[in-house]
């Protein structure tokens, strides 16, 4: 087993609105080990991202704050560290790259400067070996001329090649871990699908742990290792990618893998659709927060909510119901 | 895999048709939002007139003595003719205290003496001569006004929008505060309690101004500090791991500051304005200091007769007047340019 980089435990973040506290993670615990590509999938709004900036510390504050959890990156609490040495995590150990490429860069610096940024900050580079390094990196993530490039400013790039630039800043101090916040959703098809086969191979040449945040069960399928499902704030199903997909527990997941359009499906189908929106969390659930919108609904699910079990050694979910059966489940 | 050969065609169609748009250094420099916005202000009439108005008195102030040349050792005292009260008319005769006579002085008028050009206001002093050295007086208040009032602006609203939450909140209470005092009585106020302590100089005058002319700055630089640190490439700069006052001073300022950077160097006509209704009142320089609003002063006893002395009301009044239109009808074109509605149609 390779070794545990990161160790998620019971992360809870809240934040306070004029409507009140929205209790936005609400106990999450995942792990991630070194070279492993974690795929995290959930409707807009259940928390990925916002999980993920919490163990970065990055939540504003106010309004939102981190009330419980640990976050352990190699044995250390991300979440207790002074400001200053979780600056040096960022960045150099942890990095991120963003949804939105086109507004990630900051327009008025030239890309070259953004790129060194890291460099001068975490790995100790003089102006000259952070300008060449820059280069390497650029023609590392596929962009042509990247000598001259390096002068231009992010809007004389396209879309696609400004998310290379991202992800190019993001490896820039080969870190252990690279969270992808759903990096390809802005991006059209084609775009995508070099950015995830770039990501891949980047993963096998600098041997890093993937966090791969997204809505795309497609491309999850194509990149991860083990799938985390989140609804409302929770994990509710997590389980390797092909048990994942093979065989599907918590309903939420059915729901998911239900609504993707079926190649050979004939042409008067109706796509399925899980009914209703995701829940605003006002208070922390007594229930199972997918109770108003599932299928196999039982009377135990408005009563209690129910914690993630193993039902096999890999695979986990969280739910009340037996969804092969429909019966509940002991 | 095995490798296949790279298809190779005619591409000179390709070439055609890249980017054929050139982008100008000072385009690249500004980036293509402040390019746009300093294009805009070279094409509208108006901003092109206020412009030529604010070049002409640029060309006054510098060559100033080329126009009328220094009496004495310091060249901001207005020469006297006499210590008579009345005023004298255009084109009477300078008899004491004359300056030299320059070049373009006799192709103008033909004459090998000066005479007083525009008149001498109560106590001899010449009005021509008071104007013109008075712009350079105007253009020193106004940047030195205008660029304190500015940076403490910067500062002040950049630490209320970078920091937020109780910080924001009493700084900017703090604002309205000075927001809500009457701007002129207090400035008059502040600079007549440090005359006496600093002496009459320009200096009390500036205090004042710049004590009750922030507020501003400080609350447009916070708006938009406010929207700029929400944007992606913050926290971007925040996951590599960047220090708060690099974040502030790198990222978000240079996006933030172009806007009250363009209000701030049009305000000197304001500056300039009311600098002269303190001069008016009789606060800051000493008597026949060469600044427009003394010179104006000048005509307080007279105005009940001013069918005879309209002079010494008119030619100061006017060149306060054009000197304040030419910053207004630029900052007017600035404000049609910064509307967003109006974006794409210059």
């Amino acid at each position: 087993m390779a070794e545990l980089l990161l160790d998620v435990q019971g992360l809870e973040t809240r934040f306070k609105t004029p409507e009140g506290i929205v209790h936005a993670v609400n106990g999450v615990s995942f792990t991630l080990s070194e070279g492993e590509t974690l795929g995290v999938v959930g409707e807009s709004g259940c928390g990925k991202s916002v999980t993920m900036l919490s163990c970065l510390r990055l939540i504003a504050s106010p309004p939102g704050e981190i009330v419980a959890g640990k976050a352990l990156f190699l044995g250390q609490d991300l979440l207790k560290m002074a400001p200053e040495e979780i600056r040096k995590v960022r960045g150099a150990k942890i990095s991120m790259v963003f949804q939105d490429p086109m507004t990630s860069l900051n327009p008025v610096m030239s890309i070259g400067q953004q790129m060194a940024e890291p460099l001068l900050l975490h790995m100790g580079m003089n102006k000259e070996q952070a300008r060449k390094r820059s280069i390497e990196l650029l023609e590392l993530v596929g962009i042509p001329n990247a000598a001259d490039r390096l002068k231009d400013y992010p809007h004389q790039y396209s879309g696609g090649m400004r998310q290379r630039v991202m992800i190019a800043m993001g490896l820039s101090c080969i870190p252990q871990i690279l969270i992808a916040d759903e990096p390809t959703t802005a991006l059209d098809v084609t775009i995508q699908a070099q950015i995830v086969e770039l990501v891949k191979r980047l993963r096998e040449e600098l041997g890093m742990a993937i966090i791969w945040i997204t809505h795309d069960l497609g491309v999850v399928a194509n990149i991860a290792h083990r799938v985390a499902v989140m609804y409302g704030g929770y994990i509710i199903e997590e389980a390797p990618v092909k048990e994942l997909y093979a065989n599907p527990t918590h309903p939420y997941t059915l729901g998911l893998l239900g609504s993707l359009p079926k190649i050979n499906a004939s042409e008067r189908t109706r796509l399925y659709s899980i009914e209703g929106m995701p829940p605003v969390l006002y208070q922390k659930p007594q229930a199972c927060p997918f109770a108003p919108r599932c299928t196999f609904v039982q009377e135990r699910c408005w009563k209690e909510n129910p914690a993630l079990v193993n039902i096999t050694p890999t695979h986990r979910v969280a739910c009340w119901a037996d969804t092969t059966s429909g019966s509940e489940r002991l | 895999m095995t490798s296949t050969a790279i298809p190779t065609g005619d591409n000179t169609l390709l070439k055609e048709s890249k980017s054929d748009r050139k982008i100008s250094r000072v385009e690249r420099f500004l980036g293509p939002e402040n390019y746009r916005i300093v294009v805009g202000l070279l094409k509208t009439p108006a901003s092109i007139a206020g412009f030529i108005l604010i070049g002409t008195f640029v060309l006054i102030a510098i060559f100033a003595p080329a126009i009328i040349p220094p009496v004495g050792n310091d060249p901001y005292r207005i020469p006297r003719d006499g210590f008579s009260g009345e005023p004298r008319p255009m084109g009477s005769e300078w008899k004491r205290n004359v300056p030299e006579v320059p070049g373009w002085y006799k192709l103008v008028t033909g004459k090998d003496e000066w005479v007083h050009l525009l008149g001498t206001a109560q106590g001899q002093y010449d009005i021509f001569y008071g104007l013109v050295w008075g712009t350079r007086t105007a253009f020193r208040t106004g940047l030195i006004v205008v660029i304190s009032t500015f940076l403490i602006g910067i500062i002040i609203g950049s630490i209320s929008g970078f920091y937020g939450g109780l910080v924001d909140n009493i700084i900017m209470r703090i604002v309205d505060i000075f927001m809500t005092l009457p701007f002129i009585l207090m400035a008059l106020i502040m600079a007549a309690v440090l005359t006496p302590m600093i002496g009459k100089t320009l200096i009390p005058s500036i205090i004042a101004l710049v004590s009750f002319g922030w507020m501003g700055y400080a609350r447009i630089i916070r708006g938009d500090i406010l929207s700029v640190k929400e944007r992606d490439f913050v926290l971007a700069a925040r996951v590599v791991g960047v220090r708060d006052y690099r974040i502030l001073f790198r990222h978000i300022l240079p996006n933030a500051i172009f806007p009250t950077l363009v209000l701030a160097s049009l305000a000197i006509g304001d500056v300039v304005l009311s600098f002269a209704a303190l001069s008016f009142l009789g606060i800051g320089t000493q008597v026949g200091y060469a600044d427009w609003g003394q010179v104006l002063s000048f005509a307080r006893n007279w105005i009940t007769s001013l069918q005879t002395y309209w002079y010494i009301v008119v030619w100061p009044g006017l060149t306060l007047v054009f000197f304040v239109m030419g910053w207004n009808l630029v900052g007017d074109a600035m404000r049609d340019v910064l509307d967003p509605r109006m974006r794409g149609k210059s």
